[in-house]
């Protein structure tokens, strides 16, 4: 089968042109050894099968971040039939230099010119018919969220010509002879053309560099040779140099083929410097909080809960499954199973549809929303030179705030981090401070009604998420991070786009949580069953004791170990049967916040962090949660304080 | 009182040695009657201290010749960013332009390249009266990104090559190379650039890489 790789810097919408290319049969793997994901689909274009292969977003052919190593793995391992290269129309100069690179490199390569919508809006014109010629390549226009555009992607990639030109000396780089000098001395064979070799060598290319030392045993050291000797020439890195003069000849391009019209200041880009503004971007920020808050604080975690366990549950399922399960099975244990305190359907199934899923479903419709207007850079901008106090940078403001969401997900979402260092302090700050938004909810509810609580209860959480943030930068050695990102346009959110987002984390989110909350509730019931449960909760009854809970409330930190929202879900049984309120509640509350990381996120840190570190952060929390438990109810008896 | 050329190189060598790496003993190598040397004592630029021939600068020679290495300095910066010139010619180009920057052009030329810290080796630049001037008055032909007034048209000149090279990747990334305009839209509490139709938003240290030219 034929392969056809997309390429392209990071946001130019190959995802939107995949998707609408293969529509079906697609996987979604990380590519073997990294933690980076590749999508590979297959489509019938014309007569003949293809596969087609999403990478991650890449700027240059020489690779910085983990994401265009693998983008850059892919184009040299799967040896493809066609590259697409996919860039914004709106900046051709900034992006046509990978397309030449990937033509100096040997790849047969269609360019597409995508978001040509924006680009009209703009006020920019591109000549073509002029660009084609300029590249001899073939160039279209598309505007992929509407499929403008498909249509000739499809015709083009059909009748690609099977011979294509040669690109060496497409650019006159004042290297020209050197590289030509070390072109003639490579004689094995190479995925890309040995112009580009000699280029990446000159260039201070690791990997490129490897692969010829193992390719070219003897010629090798007079290989370093030559290139050391170049470099010695130059003040500036070779990189910056070839960087340059690629620039030059892409202005060149540029000019011929571009005509910019002066664009009106749209109301969206208004709406943008608002929303960059200190003095607006914070109130805008808080106002989007607020919005967040009665959406999924209100809509989702009590509306819908409501509607849903009580009634749905309460009404309905419980007793129709309790009777059900009653009359056909004799035996309690058995009963025990399936319903009655523990069961899976009305512990489990309950906690799992009724609770937890109306405040997940709710936050990750608005947070694809958020994500889909292009807010979240903006965001990060604000937000940088805080975040650099504790040891990140503002990009850290994705994991951290889809860590209100799902805990587990957002380290999973760490990865995109750059540095190490950065992804530890994410993955263990995100542990400790960041309640998900099932226990965000079930807190919310818990402490609904009385202002003093919250905002004790956030203040205490807020303090220790910047001072333990701080202090982890203290220690945690490594380079200090440095923060750079693209501000896109701010774009009305696609419904469909909100729809499938939202859709991918909810499904992985289920599949996720299901499987858990029923080993919980058949864990539980083994425990019940071989008494080993009532030793677990007198033992967790000390810590719980310690701290001035109510020997209860031991049940539901037990079943925090499980989920943090299990966990939870338990405090609210407990509330409401009055169990637990003033003081002690909001003790239980601040040390179910902290608290261990459930099982699922404790599993995505081993798998993303490493299990040293992994078990390392457990072992600081755990003890740290109750001490902090401790203190607070200390402090607040001393005073004599009741809430 | 001009000096020659080689009694301005014998002054610049020993600063660095003297001044700059705090060495006790200088291991510049003289011959006692070389004419620089005997000039350079007569004006009272250095002293020989027996009984070793220890040299060593005296407060005028001193501040001498650091307006040398300064001249220096600033002569390389001149030739790697604006003339583009290879590192190799870069040292024996600059040791004769430096002698062509005489006092006074030197502040113009430090001026028009933005008043750089670092010679493009890494080296310190001493600053000149100029340099403190424009910390009271920024009125620059070059300047860091971070100087740059909001939404006033620039043009990067440079960028700053001796920052590590992943920051330099970054920069090439982001399309903001030389000669390529650009605008700075805020600059708290990120600064925030258009590069063509893009914006990027980035941190002081990033920013202060790019230097730019009002047009
Ligand atoms: N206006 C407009 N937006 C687009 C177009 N193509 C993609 N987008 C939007 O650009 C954003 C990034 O698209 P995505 O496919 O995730 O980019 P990728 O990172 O290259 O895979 C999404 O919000 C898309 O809705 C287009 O042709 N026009
Ligand atoms: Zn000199
Ligand atoms: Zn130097
Ligand atoms: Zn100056």
């Amino acid at each position: 089968m034929r392969k056809i790789v997309l390429v392209g810097s990071p946001n130019v919408g190959k995802s939107v042109l995949f998707n609408a290319l293969t529509k079906k049969y697609v996987t979604v793997s990380n590519y073997p050894g990294t933690t980076v994901e590749v999508s590979r689909g297959k489509a019938k274009i014309g007569e003949a099968e293809y596969q087609i292969i999403d990478t991650p977003g890449m700027y240059s052919l020489l690779p910085i971040t983990e994401e265009e190593r693998v983008a850059r793995r892919i184009l040299l391992e799967e040896k493809p039939d066609l590259v697409i290269h996919v860039i914004d129309a709106k900046n051709l100069e900034r992006m046509l230099p990978l397309t030449i690179q990937l033509l100096e490199s040997g790849f047969p390569t269609i360019l597409v010119l995508n978001i040509m919508d924006e680009a009209e809006k703009e006020g920019i014109i591109i000549n073509k018919n002029l660009l084609e010629k300029e590249l001899g390549i073939p160039v279209v226009g598309a505007v992929s969220i509407t499929g403008e555009g498909i249509e000739e992607l499809k015709n083009r990639i059909i009748s690609f010509p099977q011979k294509t030109r040669d690109y060496e000396g497409f650019i006159s780089y004042s290297l020209k002879d050197e590289i030509e000098n070390i072109e003639s001395i490579l004689t094995s064979s190479y995925p890309i053309s040995k112009w580009m070799v000699a280029l990446l060598l000159l260039q201070e290319d690791e990997e490129i560099r490897k692969m010829v030392e193992e390719r070219e045993k003897n010629n090798f050291p007079y290989i370093s040779q030559i290139v050391e000797k170049v470099r010695s020439r130059y003040v500036n890195p070779l990189s910056y140099e070839v960087a340059l003069q690629r620039q030059h000849k892409v202005r060149e391009i540029v000019e011929k083929v571009v005509k910019v019209k002066e664009a009106k200041v749209t109301f969206q880009e208004i709406l943008s410097r608002l929303t960059m503004n200190p003095l607006t971007g914070f109130p805008i920020f808080l106002l989007i909080i607020y919005l967040l808050y009665e959406f999924v604080g209100v809509f989702g975690a009590q509306i819908s809960v409501d509607f849903l366990e009580k009634t749905i549950f309460g009404q309905y399922i419980n007793p129709f499954v309790t009777k059900l399960v009653t009359s056909l099975i004799p035996w309690k244990i058995v009963q025990d199973l399936f319903v009655h305190e523990y069961g899976i359907i009305t512990l489990g199934m309950r906690y799992a549809v009724a609770i937890i899923l109306p405040i997940v479903a709710t936050f990750f419709i608005a947070f694809s929303i958020i994500e889909d207007t292009g807010y979240l850079p903006r965001l990060a901008m604000l937000i940088d030179r805080m975040f650099k106090k504790i040891g990140l940078n503002g990009r850290a403001v994705i994991p951290i705030v889809l860590g209100f969401g799902c805990d587990t997900m957002a380290v999973m979402v760490t990865r995109t981090l750059e540095t190490k260092r950065e992804r530890i302090i994410a993955s263990f700050l995100l542990a400790l401070a960041i309640p998900c938004s099932a226990q965000l909810g079930v807190i919310l509810a818990l402490l609904s009604g009385n202002a003093p609580l919250f905002a004790i209860w956030a203040g205490v959480i807020a303090s220790i998420f910047v001072l333990i943030g701080y202090l982890s930068s203290k220690i945690m050695p490594g380079e200090k991070p440095i923060f750079y990102m693209e501000v896109p346009p701010l774009r009305l959110p696609k419904i469909s786009n909100v729809l499938t987002k939202t859709y991918t984390r909810v499904e992985w989110y289920l599949k996720e949580v299901f499987p858990l909350f029923i080993m919980a509730s058949v864990l539980i019931w083994i425990g019940k069953v071989t008494r080993l449960f009532d030793l677990l909760v007198r033992l967790m009854g000390y810590p719980v004791q310690w701290i001035g809970l109510p020997k209860d409330s031991a049940v539901a930190f037990l079943f925090g170990f499980f989920r943090r929202d299990f966990g939870a879900a338990g405090l609210f049984d407990l509330k409401r049967s009055g169990v637990l309120t003033g003081v002690p509640l909001l003790v239980a509350v601040i040390t179910m916040t902290l608290f261990i990381p459930c099982i699922a996120q404790f599993s995505m840190t081993v798998k993303e962090r490493g299990l040293k570190t992994a078990l390392l952060m457990a072992g600081f929390i755990f003890p740290f949660a109750f001490l902090i438990g401790g203190i607070v109810n200390l402090i607040l008896t001393t005073l004599g304080v009741s809430l | 009182m001009t000096l020659s050329d080689r009694a301005e190189e014998i002054l610049e060598a020993l600063w660095i040695e003297l001044v700059e790496e705090k060495k006790e003993i200088c291991r510049v190598s003289i011959l006692k009657d070389d004419e620089a040397i005997k000039n350079l004592v007569r004006l009272g630029y250095i002293e020989i201290k027996s009984p070793q021939n220890q040299i060593q600068l005296t407060k005028k020679g001193e501040a001498e010749a650091r307006s040398c290495v300064r001249r220096h300095r600033l002569a390389e910066r001149l030739l790697v960013d604006i003339l583009d010139c290879k590192k190799k010619l870069v040292h024996e180009t600059s040791c004769k332009f430096e002698h062509f920057l005489h006092k006074g052009l030197d502040d113009n030329i430090c001026t028009l390249l933005g008043h750089p810290r670092t010679c493009p080796h890494g080296k310190p630049i001493p600053e000149g009266p100029c340099c403190k001037d424009a910390k009271r008055k920024p009125e620059k032909l070059i300047m860091p990104l971070t100087e740059l007034e909001i939404n006033r048209k620039a043009r990067i000149s440079y960028l700053q090559t001796q920052e590590r090279n992943v920051v330099l990747q970054k920069l090439i990334a982001m399309g903001a190379l030389p000669m390529t305009e650009i605008t700075l839209l805020q600059r708290f509490p990120s600064y925030v650039f258009q590069v063509g139709k893009s914006k990027f938003a980035v941190d002081r240290e990033l920013a202060s890489c790019i230097y730019v030219r009002v047009i």
